[in-house]
């Protein structure tokens, strides 16, 4: 692998960058691989990722139907956050967020994490005891977090109406400093290069159309290239979830919805972190190219085009104009969809499933972006093993038989 | 200052009216009719931006929505202040404040153009994935100067003073687009008597008949665009809405129409007969047919230094010289590869400027207007094209040379040609980003070198936009589909009749996207795609070189088409040149989505009145202004607003709580529980659904009896209770919490409506309708009985848990003898009109008792006293009946099922392990417990360390004399005694005793007398 760094452009410079490498290869299927990841999005790269590097298994494919980091890797917006309430999403998080913490110098590619802080406002008496408990009990399961009153919030976001004058005045807010954003595409794209300096194959526009299995026991996948055999097979599709589990022959307890985002145009410099409202629901942070990042909750339909309705634009930026009425004259300028697939109780599914061999790793709602690195290292711990990783072991899918669910509804719900 | 760059005559400017206006400081003058890029290049302003990565000097490139450079911040005042407006679609207006967004100090002298110009081979696309990582720990500082480089123009530092409407529409016809093919659609539609909406996005309607160089009729093309907006106009089935931008196309034919209505006008809406105007209207159009009229974008070529100010695409030049009497320079010299653009010569010509050369691509350029040129004597250099522009802040010459475009090299000698501005036209991209909102993909089209809309239920595209530009095709084109689009809504069009136009004979064109330089891509100087992003072509190279091969991974890691432009400008050309780099044609290539918006809208038109007061309901009781003038403060509880207590002089609310606890406990105390969600439940199957909806069982509930229900999601969990009265055998009046009362009638139509359609069953909200009054306290009964005769108080005939029908006050009332406070309590419900007489009432007999308000925070501390649960404050939607103590309220043995039966019977929700509600006794009997503090086993803090529970309510009872709290702890019901500890923040550990959660009365003995 071409090492970057800043050296190296200097050196580029000089031949007018005429001899950079690939940053990954655009192999020729080969006819088995010993696992196969179907879905090249950030969470399946990071699984072969990780595979590859932290358990030797680097004949490996990740089966892409598009193009790499296409679906809600390239959608998301972008935040990075810790600060879940249950213990077992807490854990799962912050072994994300440390993850993150390293990743550019890991990849030898710049992912651009940058930790400016997530601010989630209480607007009532009731948010404050919710976030109050949050911060609680993330401060003792070791993640950092604190609960701020209205002057701290303001000396952190003084742009922002905390006012009595709002529908619903701010009371205080949960602060984790170690929160931020990340830039969405450059994970998949550092990702799928460490991958492929390891001897991952990346198999992009080839679309899995059958897994073929015999008896209970999986043998492959069939795509629009032909029948690529394994072994193992890790599912991380997400927004197709269902389709997939359909295609192997059982059915997974995920509804997949529309949810949408906007930038506005480029403006100078104004919000340094991340500001969420469940309660006025929306959120909002800026871009290092100025863009303010938007987001809210789902559309209340399910459905497959990665698109949404406008009323869920509006009442967006209703949500963002209460909060910030000197945003009204900013303008939108793009709005986009993606699909995500939710669970009942608003945790992901990393998990064995009916067939042998077939792994499942989907589920993550609103909020799989920030797991990404987290999320690959322990599904490939699971397919490495061929049994749960003991920090994904609470999200098996037997939990909706026995009923251990973790609901992250709360710390969830708009927030991202 | 003089408008040097402005003829004599002509354009559709109104001389009679100069306007001021200045721009980065300096004063100017224009007129009415001019666009502010119009009077910016009348004035001879070259340098209108620097670029958002390079800093270089920009200029203006072309005339309306694609404009990529001439991005200003608007505002004569701070409110005012109205960040990147394209200067080619802000009317001009007198005292107009306009500022370049980039360029430090100033745009003309930039410093951070050095930094650009050094450091620009530097950057390549993606430079910033590959370095600033180490150390790791500079990042944040690296980031903090990339932020510095970051946007275009500011956010105002004040609120928005202006106001945005949003209004509801349904048409038969929407034409999107008033060129000829639009007018003519909407003409064609609307003689038939259809509903029809006209829109575009420009100042004045017309399009390209604004300024086209052909007669209709015999006549300037613009007085034919005339005479049909005012046939319209007469109309009264139609509406015409200029500078309307259609900006968003959904499913169905919903479109999304932004009315610009006072940004003509001034930077803030100004007054009309003494109110303020709407800023923006935002309409949302339901049309039966859309008729997309939206025309091209003309392709610039993509050359070294295309980017120097003095490069414009040649529409634009046109469209200056004949729309605004402009003419942008001295000598031109057009850099083209089909007819089309030889207009923008011709007109130069007429203007009397220097036409230097016309430089075609194709080796034999013929056509009327290619003879017309030559008729002329102007110099036409075919199989050529402009290779390179030379000049920092203007144009000073173009290098033309004779190009190869198959095998995409110079082919000749280079020419030098001494010029100060240059056109260029490499074709027209139809405008099909409306269509692909839709999701609609586009489909290429090589006869005309362009994508054409996808195919959308409901929509046809007329013109341009599918290939029909020239004048008399695009006439044609329109009026059939609009004839079609009406007969399709149920009307009958006349056929109407074309005007007269000459056909204007045209040379096919070429294909030519990046021109070949005598360097190689990577080498040249830099040949811009994507100006505002400063996207080159040798950064696509370099992208599809490091294997970024889908068009989506090469706009993602080179920022083409992120701008505020979207793309309109350089995509179709960078697609070119992805499709050329990796040796795929272009429809292989394929495009990148285009999303809504069309171009920018403010946050504000989208949001439109619904902030403040009107982004959410504000809910009052009845009872409101009572509360108010008693001095309540208020506690928001879902959209309602609820007494939180009644301080009386100067009481801290702590005084407050105590003294209303006391005056319950102690004689009487009245609490408005008005906000209680009500639910009407009626029909012969109301009895079922209830048994189906509530976990125990409402079989045997007789007329005249209550009963506290508790309602679980299909997962065992509870979501909300309440008490719910038998009203007849047939009829049910339920309650609910405050906050959940929609989600639970929501819930119950989903159940209903999905799941068992064949209950005959209706609900209906009366939450409003009536306004509740609980008395509670030993007195209660004594107070009520002063105020009713014909309801029978006593405790053998109206019992707890009944409720009777009767009168209070003068006023027919139903009274309920429920308790949430564990005393003796009725709670009066009334028609919602008499409450303040009942209430007023109360208070007029209950002064000898002390009769006493008392708020939400009262209530809680009551009923926490009695160890009664707040659904949403002891429940997270993890807590089970069993886990609430609550085993007494599940039906198991109901025959049929209830929601969340099956979930309760899992082995994780019969766990005895689960976290159970227990009371905690601090063992410091004055300390009330932080709400939220999370509960462990060990005294001594380690993190991380398990947790086993948390504190749900808390507080300081008067009753009891000492602080209390409800809690949920693992196993709590077996570990009553025991001692749990409760780490703060601040480093201090509290600790407690797991006590039963009821503290008070344990028995029931005070709501039974």
């Amino acid at each position: 692998m071409q090492h970057y760094s800043g050296f190296g452009l200097v050196k580029h410079a000089l031949t007018y960058h005429e001899n950079w490498q690939r940053a990954w290869r655009n192999p020729t299927p080969k006819k088995k691989y010993d696992v196969i990841v179907v879905g090249g999005g950030g969470h399946g790269l990071a699984t072969a990722y990780y595979l590859a590097k932290e358990h030797g298994i680097t004949n490996v494919a990740v089966v892409e139907k598009g193009w790499l980091g296409g679906g809600n890797t390239a959608r998301n917006t972008t935040i990075v956050r810790s600060n879940y309430l249950w213990d077992e999403a807490a854990w799962l998080y912050e072994h994300a967020m440390k993850l993150w913490e390293g990743l550019s110098q890991d990849l030898n590619y710049n992912v651009m994490y940058s930790q400016r802080g997530v601010m989630n406002l209480g607007h009532t008496l009731q948010d404050m005891r919710d976030i109050h408990r949050r911060v609680n009990a993330n401060r003792l399961n070791g993640i950092d977090g604190e609960v701020l009153d209205i002057k701290q919030i303001q000396e952190i976001v003084p742009i922002m109406d905390c006012s009595k004058h709002t529908r619903y005045p701010i009371m205080g807010a949960s602060w984790q400093p170690r929160g931020g954003v990340a830039r969405h595409d450059a994970v998949a794209w550092g990702f799928a290069r460490g991958a492929d300096a390891l001897g991952v194959d990346m198999l992009q526009q080839t679309e899995v159309t059958g897994i073929r299995k015999s008896g209970n026991k999986v043998l492959g996948v069939e795509t629009t290239r032909g029948f690529i055999a394994a072994d193992t097979v890790g599912v991380v599709t997400a927004g197709n979830s269902g389709v997939l589990a359909k295609m192997a022959g059982f059915q997974l307890p995920i509804e997949s919805h529309p949810l949408q985002a906007l930038v506005s145009e480029p403006m100078k410099p104004i919000l340094d972190t991340v500001v969420m409202s469940n309660k006025v629901h929306g959120y909002v942070s800026q871009s290092d190219k100025g863009d303010l990042v938007i987001g809210a909750g789902i559309d209340g339909y399910n459905g497959y085009g990665q698109r949404g309705s406008y009323s869920t634009i509006e009442h967006t930026l209703q949500a963002i104009v209460e909060l910030f009425p000197m945003f009204s004259r900013v303008r939108m300028n793009r709005q986009w969809g993606g699909i995500v697939d939710t669970c009942p109780d608003a945790c992901p599914i990393i998990s064995a499933t009916p067939v042998g061999g077939l792994f499942f790793n989907c589920g993550w709602g609103t909020g799989g972006f920030k797991a990404t690195p987290g999320s690959g290292n322990v599904f490939a711990a699971t397919l490495a093993a061929g049994k749960p990783h003991p920090l994904a072991a609470p999200f098996s899918i037997d939990r909706f038989i026995s009923g251990k669910l973790i609901d992250e509804h709360g710390a969830a719900g708009v927030a991202h | 200052m003089s408008q040097q760059n402005r003829l004599g005559t002509g354009g559709r400017i109104d001389r009679s009216r100069p306007l001021r206006f200045t721009f980065n400081g300096v004063d100017y003058q224009g007129f009415a009719g001019d666009t502010l890029a119009s009077a910016l290049l009348a004035n001879g302003v070259d340098v209108v931006n620097r670029s958002f990565k390079y800093s270089r000097p920009r200029g203006i490139v072309a005339a309306g929505a694609e404009e990529p450079n001439a991005i200003v911040q608007l505002g004569a005042s701070e409110a005012a202040q109205v960040p990147n407006v394209r200067a080619t679609q802000q009317a001009l207006y007198g005292g107009l404040v306009a500022a370049s967004t980039n360029g430090w100090p100033n745009v003309d002298r930039d410093l951070m153009g050095v930094i650009g110009s050094v450091g620009g081979k530097f950057m390549p696309p993606g430079f910033y994935y590959k370095t600033f990582m180490a150390p790791a720990s500079l990042w944040p500082k690296y980031e903090k100067y990339i932020r510095k480089a970051a946007g275009l123009g500011r956010v105002p530092k004040e609120a928005d003073p202006d106001i945005y409407d949003h209004i509801n529409r349904h048409c038969d016809v929407l034409v999107i687009g008033a060129g000829p093919a639009g007018l003519a659609a909407a003409l064609a539609a609307a003689r038939s008597g259809a509903r029809v909406i006209l829109c575009d996005e420009q100042e004045e309607m017309g399009g390209s008949l604004l300024d086209s160089r052909e007669l209709v009729d015999g006549r300037p093309a613009s007085a034919w665009a005339a005479a049909v907006l005012a046939e319209l106009a007469t109309l009264p089935e139609v509406l015409v809405l200029p500078r309307t931008t259609a900006n968003g196309y959904h499913d169905h034919n919903f479109v999304t129409l932004h009315e610009r209505r006072t940004e003509h006008l001034a930077d803030l809406a100004p007054s009309l007969n003494g109110r303020r105007q709407v800023r923006a209207r935002m309409h949302r159009v339901r049309a039966g047919e859309v008729i997309l009229a939206t025309g091209t974008h003309e392709r610039p070529l993509v050359f070294s230094n295309n980017d120097v100010p003095g490069n414009l695409v040649a529409g634009a030049v046109s469209t200056y010289i004949r729309r605004y009497a402009v003419v942008p320079g001295r000598r031109l010299v057009l850099s083209t590869a089909n007819d089309h653009a030889y207009r923008a010569a011709l007109d130069w010509h007429d203007a009397g400027r220097e036409v230097v050369a016309i430089v075609d691509a194709r080796e034999h350029p013929e056509g009327d207007l290619v003879n017309e040129a030559r008729a002329r004597n102007i110099r036409i250099i075919p199989g050529s094209a402009v290779i390179e522009a030379q000049g920092k802040k203007r144009v000073s010459a173009v290098q033309v040379a004779r190009i190869d475009i198959g095998g995409f090299k110079v082919a000749g000698r280079v020419e030098t040609l001494a010029c100060d501005t240059i056109a260029t036209s490499g074709g027209y991209s139809p405008v099909v980003h409306l269509a692909a909102h839709t999701g609609a993909r586009p489909e290429w089209r090589d006869d005309i070198l362009g994508f054409v809309p996808g195919k959308v239920p409901g929509m046809t595209p007329v013109g341009g936009v599918h290939g029909k530009g020239a004048l008399i095709e695009a006439l044609a084109d329109g009026a059939a589909a609009g004839t079609a689009a009406a007969q399709r809504t149920g009307f009958t069009a006349p056929a109407v009749e074309l005007p007269k136009v000459a056909k204007v004979r045209e040379g096919k064109a070429a294909a030519l996207y990046q021109v070949p330089h005598v360097k190689p891509a990577m080498r040249a100087p830099k040949q811009f795609v994507d100006p505002q992003n400063d996207v080159t072509a040798a950064g696509i190279e370099l992208a599809t070189r490091e294997g970024f091969e889908s068009i989506e991974h090469v706009k993602r890691y080179t920022g083409m088409g992120f701008g505020t432009d979207q793309g309109k400008l350089g995509n179709i050309n960078g697609m070119a040149i992805a499709a050329r780099c990796l040796k795929q044609t272009i429809p292989q290539t394929g495009t990148t989505v285009f999303r809504p918006n069309y171009t920018p809208v403010t946050f504000g038109a989208i949001a439109g009145r619904n902030c403040r007061e009107f982004f959410d309901p504000r809910r009052f009781t009845a009872l409101h202004a009572w509360h108010v003038e008693h001095g309540a403060k208020f506690e928001e509880v879902g959209q309602w607003m609820r007494p939180w207590y009644f301080p009386r002089g100067n009481e801290s609310m702590h005084e407050a709580v105590q003294r209303e606890c006391r005056a319950v406990r102690e004689s009487v105390g009245i609490l408005d529980a008005s906000t209680l969600g009500k639910i009407e439940i009626q029909g012969k199957d109301a009895r079922e659904f209830l048994n189906r909806l509530y976990t125990n069982a409402w079989t045997k509930l007789d007329v005249g009896k209550c009963r506290y229900g508790l309602m679980c999601k299909d997962d065992g969990m509870v979501m909300d209770d309440g008490v719910t009265a038998c009203i007849a055998e047939n009829h049910f009046h339920m309650t609910t919490t405050t906050g959940g009362a929609a989600a639970v009638l929501d819930w119950m139509e989903l159940w209903h409506q999905t799941e068992w359609p064949e209950l005959e069953v209706y609900f209906n909200s009366v939450t409003d309708h009536w306004a509740a009054m609980a008395i509670n306290g030993p007195n209660a009964r004594k107070l009520l009985a002063e105020l009713t005769d014909d309801i029978d108080l006593s405790g053998e005939n109206f019992k707890f848990m009944d409720w009777r029908a009767g009168t209070v006050a003068g006023v027919p009332a139903r009274v309920y003898r429920i308790s949430f406070t564990g005393e003796l309590s009725f709670e009066i419900n009334v028609q919602a009109n008499h409450a303040l007489h009942v209430w007023q009432a109360l208070f007029d007999k209950g002064e000898k008792y002390g009769l006493t308000p008392y708020g939400t925070e009262t209530m809680h501390v009551l009923r926490a006293e009695k160890g009664f649960i707040i659904v949403g404050q002891e429940t997270d939607g993890s807590m089970t009946p069993e886990d609430l103590g609550m085993q007494w309220c599940v039906g198991y043995k109901k025959p049929f099922s209830w929601i969340g039966r099956r979930a309760l019977t899992r082995p994780d929700t019969k766990r005895e392990d689960r976290k159970q509600l227990v009371g905690l006794k601090p063992l410091d009997p004055q300390l009330v417990l932080d709400e939220g503090a999370q509960i462990v086993l060990e005294k001594e803090i380690r993190i991380p360390m398990p947790m086993v529970g948390h504190v749900t309510s808390s507080y300081f009872s008067p009753t009891l004399g000492h602080a209390f709290a409800l809690a949920v702890v693992k196993g709590g019901s077996q570990r009553m005694g025991q001692t749990v500890y409760l780490p703060m923040a601040d480093g201090r550990v509290h600790a407690a005793e797991v006590v039963s959660p009821v503290f008070y009365d344990a028995e029931g003995a005070r709501q039974h007398v």
